[in-house]
C-alpha cells in the first residue's frame, strides 16, 4: 500500500477503513478507471471488443408519444411488493423498491403505501374538509377552496411507524431492503400549512389535540398534538408536482413531516380540536409498542434516525473483487442528516460516507462511500446522525431496550413490533453472495 | 376550578379577537358551519365520554348482533380470532416476548376506543350502519366476554366510559416534550 511513498504521488485508492473503504475522492473520478483496471487486473484488448453493428431501433422510427409516461418495458421488475393482492378483507401494504431506485425522490407510482381497507374513490368535487371542536369558529373547506390558499413546498420523508419490523427477529431474516425497509419514501409535497388553517378557526388556548380523520371506509383517525400542527404540518395537495396519488391520499393528506406514516391522515376530511387524545384505535393498539416487561410506549410519534445501505444488498451478487460504490439512505424525524458512517469490517473500523446534497430536514438523504473489495468475506453497515445530536443505535444498545423476538421472523410481511431504527448489515462472501446478517 | 373559568374564557375571547385579526391576512375561504351541520361527521368519542351519544346496550343483545351482523365470520366465534383480531381473550403480553397479542383485555387503555372504532368503522363490508343502540350492545358482550363488566351491566353513555381497563397503567408517554 505504500507503494511510490514520498514520490508525490496520490494512489487512487487511498483506503479511510478496514476491508477496502476508500477515500471519497475515488468517487469523482478522473483516476477511478485505471486504478479498477489495476485491481480487477483486467486488460482489455482489440481482440476481446466485438466489432459495434447498427441496432434495430435505429433503423425505423419509434413508438408515438403517450399522453403519461410509463417506465421502459426492460424496468418491468422495479415495482412494488403487496403484501394483500387479491384485496382480502385486511389492510393492504405496497413495499418501496428502495433499492432499485437512486437519489433521494421515490417516483409517485413507487411510492409505498398502507391502505386499511382499499382505496377509496373519492370526488374532489364533492369532497369537504372541516375544521370544528374546540375552535372559535368552525369551518368547512372544498379542494377548490384550499387549492386557492398560499402553499409551501418541501421534501420529507414519510415512513410507517412498522417499517423495518422484520428486524425485530432473533436471526436475521433473509430479504431484501424492499421487504425490510421498503415501507418508506420520500417526495416533494405541496400544501397549505395547517397553522393557516388553525388561525383562520380561531384554536382555543386550552386545546392541545387535532383528531384528524379520513374519509376511507374506516375513517381512520389519529390524534396529534396542535404543537405539531403550529410547527410544520401541511394539508398536503401535491406529490413531487403533480396532484397526490390515490393510494397517498387523494385529494389531500395530512403531512406530519417525521411522524409515523400512520398519523400521516390520508384523504383528510376533518380536524377535530381537543383538550385531549382521542385514543382511536390506531393509537391504542397498532403504534403503542410493546416493551420486553409488558409495558409499553404511547405516542410513540417521531420516526427515529436511520440508515440502510441499498446497494449492495441481499438480493444482488457482487460478479468479482474491485470497485463497488456502496450506497444508501438516511433520514431522521428530527432533523437534518449531518452524518453517515460506513463499515466493511463488521464495525471494527468506520469513515465517513459522502453526503448528496443539498440535504433536506426530514428527508431522505443519499450517502455513498467508494470500495474497492478484495474477494474476501467483508460485513458493510451504516450509521446515521442527525443535526439535533441523535444517532442511530448498535444493535445491542436498542435491543437491549426493546427486545427481539424468542423465535424467527421468516414473513416479511409480518410486524412483531415497530419502531426499528438500528442497523442493517449485508455479509458478502467470498462467492459475492450477500447475507442479511446482524453484527 | 370554577373560579378560573370565567378567566378562561375570557382570554379565550381576547385571544379570538387577535385571531381574527390575523386571519383577515388568510384567504379566509372556509364556510362557517354550525355544529348541527356536521353532526353527521362527529362521530369521535373521546375518553372521558366526550362523544357518546344517547342509546343503550345488553351483553345478550350484542352476542346475537355479533352473529347476526356477521362479526364472527372474521373475529372468530365467540369473538376468540380468526382472520380478524382476537377480541375476546387476554394472552400474555409478555410470555410471547415483543410480539405479543394485544387484545382489548390485555392492553387497551380506554374502553371509549371500542364504541369509536366499532361506530366508524364496522362491520367491514357495511361500515356506520349500526345503531347507537348496536354498538353500545356490542360493546356490552365484548367488555363482558373478557369479564371487564357483570354480564347484566348496561353499557350507555354512562356506565361505558366507566370501565377500567386492567392494563391501563402500563403506558409510558414516549415523546412527552412533544405534547
Amino acid at each position: 500500500m505504500n507503494r511510490r511513498k514520498g514520490s508525490g504521488y496520490t494512489p487512487p485508492f487511498e483506503q479511510v477503513a478496514g476491508n477496502g473503504l476508500l477515500h471519497r475522492r475515488a468517487l469523482l473520478g478522473g483516476g477511478l478507471m485505471l486504478a479498477g483496471a489495476v485491481s480487477s487486473g483486467a486488460s482489455l484488448t482489440s481482440a476481446d471488443a466485438e466489432p459495434l453493428t447498427i441496432p434495430e431501433w435505429t433503423l425505423e422510427p419509434g413508438e408515438v408519444t403517450p399522453v403519461l409516461q410509463t417506465p421502459s418495458p426492460y424496468e418491468k421488475n422495479v415495482v412494488r411488493i403487496l403484501s394483500n393482492p387479491k384485496g382480502d378483507p385486511r389492510t393492504q401494504h405496497a413495499r418501496a423498491p428502495l433499492q432499485m431506485l437512486n437519489g433521494t425522490i421515490t417516483p409517485n407510482p413507487l411510492h409505498f403505501t398502507i391502505l386499511h381497507s382499499g382505496i377509496p374513490d373519492i370526488d374532489p368535487a364533492q369532497h369537504r374538509f372541516i375544521i370544528h371542536g374546540m375552535v372559535r369558529q368552525a369551518l368547512e373547506y372544498t379542494v377548490d377552496d384550499l387549492l386557492r390558499y398560499p402553499m409551501v413546498t418541501r421534501k420529507h420523508f414519510v415512513e410507517c411507524g412498522g417499517n423495518s419490523a422484520p428486524m425485530f427477529s432473533d436471526v436475521p431474516i433473509q430479504a431484501t431492503v424492499q421487504q425490510i425497509h421498503g415501507l418508506s419514501s420520500c417526495a416533494e409535497w405541496t400544501g397549505v400549512p395547517v397553522s393557516t388553517i388553525l388561525d383562520e378557526a380561531g384554536i382555543d388556548p386550552r386545546a392541545k389535540w387535532m383528531v384528524a380523520e379520513g374519509a376511507d371506509s374506516l375513517l381512520v383517525s389519529r390524534s396529534c398534538p396542535l404543537k405539531k400542527g403550529y410547527e410544520d404540518a401541511m394539508i398536503a395537495l401535491y406529490q413531487n408536482g403533480e396532484r397526490l396519488m390515490p393510494g397517498n391520499g387523494y385529494p389531500m393528506r395530512l403531512l406530519l413531516p417525521g411522524y409515523e406514516g400512520n398519523m400521516n391522515t390520508k384523504f383528510l376530511r376533518r380536524l377535530y380540536i381537543t383538550d385531549q387524545p382521542a385514543m382511536t384505535f390506531y393509537e391504542t393498539r397498532n403504534y403503542s409498542p410493546l416493551l420486553p416487561d409488558g409495558k409499553a410506549y404511547r405516542f410513540y410519534f417521531i420516526n427515529e434516525v436511520k440508515s440502510f445501505i441499498t446497494q449492495p444488498s441481499f438480493g444482488s451478487t457482487l460478479k468479482k473483487p474491485g470497485y463497488y460504490e456502496i450506497s444508501g439512505l438516511a433520514y431522521s424525524g428530527t432533523g437534518r442528516i449531518e452524518r453517515v458512517r460506513v463499515t466493511a469490517d463488521g464495525g471494527k473500523s468506520w469513515a465517513d460516507a459522502a453526503l448528496e446534497g443539498p440535504i433536506s430536514p426530514k428527508a431522505f438523504t443519499r450517502f455513498v462511500m467508494p470500495w474497492r473489495w478484495d474477494g474476501q468475506p467483508a460485513v458493510i453497515s451504516s450509521r446515521a446522525w442527525d443535526d439535533s445530536g441523535e444517532v442511530q443505535p448498535l444493535r445491542a444498545d436498542f435491543v437491549a431496550v426493546r427486545g427481539q423476538t424468542k423465535r424467527p421472523v421468516t414473513n416479511s410481511n409480518a410486524f412483531p413490533n415497530n419502531h426499528y431504527n438500528s442497523l442493517t448489515a449485508w455479509g458478502i462472501e467470498s462467492s459475492g453472495e450477500i447475507k442479511h446478517v446482524y453484527m | 376550578m370554577s373560579i378560573c373559568k370565567p378567566l378562561a374564557a375570557a382570554l379565550f375571547v381576547g385571544f379570538a379577537f387577535g385571531s381574527a385579526a390575523y386571519a383577515a391576512n388568510t384567504p379566509g375561504l372556509g364556510k362557517p358551519v354550525t355544529e348541527s351541520d356536521i353532526k353527521a361527521w362527529d362521530i369521535t368519542v373521546l375518553p372521558d365520554g366526550t362523544g357518546l351519544p344517547p342509546g343503550s346496550g345488553t351483553a345478550e343483545q350484542g352476542a346475537k348482533l355479533f352473529v347476526a351482523k356477521g362479526c364472527n365470520q372474521c373475529h372468530g366465534d365467540g369473538a376468540k380470532g380468526g382472520r380478524a383480531n382476537m377480541l375476546i381473550g387476554s394472552p400474555s403480553l409478555t410470555e410471547p416476548g415483543i410480539s405479543a397479542n394485544k387484545t382489548i383485555a390485555n392492553f387497551w387503555g380506554q374502553p371509549t376506543t371500542l364504541f369509536d372504532y366499532i361506530r366508524r368503522a364496522m362491520p367491514w363490508p357495511t361500515p356506520e350502519t349500526l345503531s347507537n343502540d348496536e354498538v353500545y350492545a356490542l360493546c356490552a358482550y365484548l367488555f363482558a366476554g373478557n369479564n371487564l363488566i357483570p354480564k347484566d351491566e348496561v353499557m350507555d353513555a354512562q356506565t361505558l366510559p366507566k370501565i377500567k381497563m386492567p392494563n391501563r397503567h402500563n403506558f409510558i408517554i414516549k415523546f412527552p416534550d412533544r405534547i
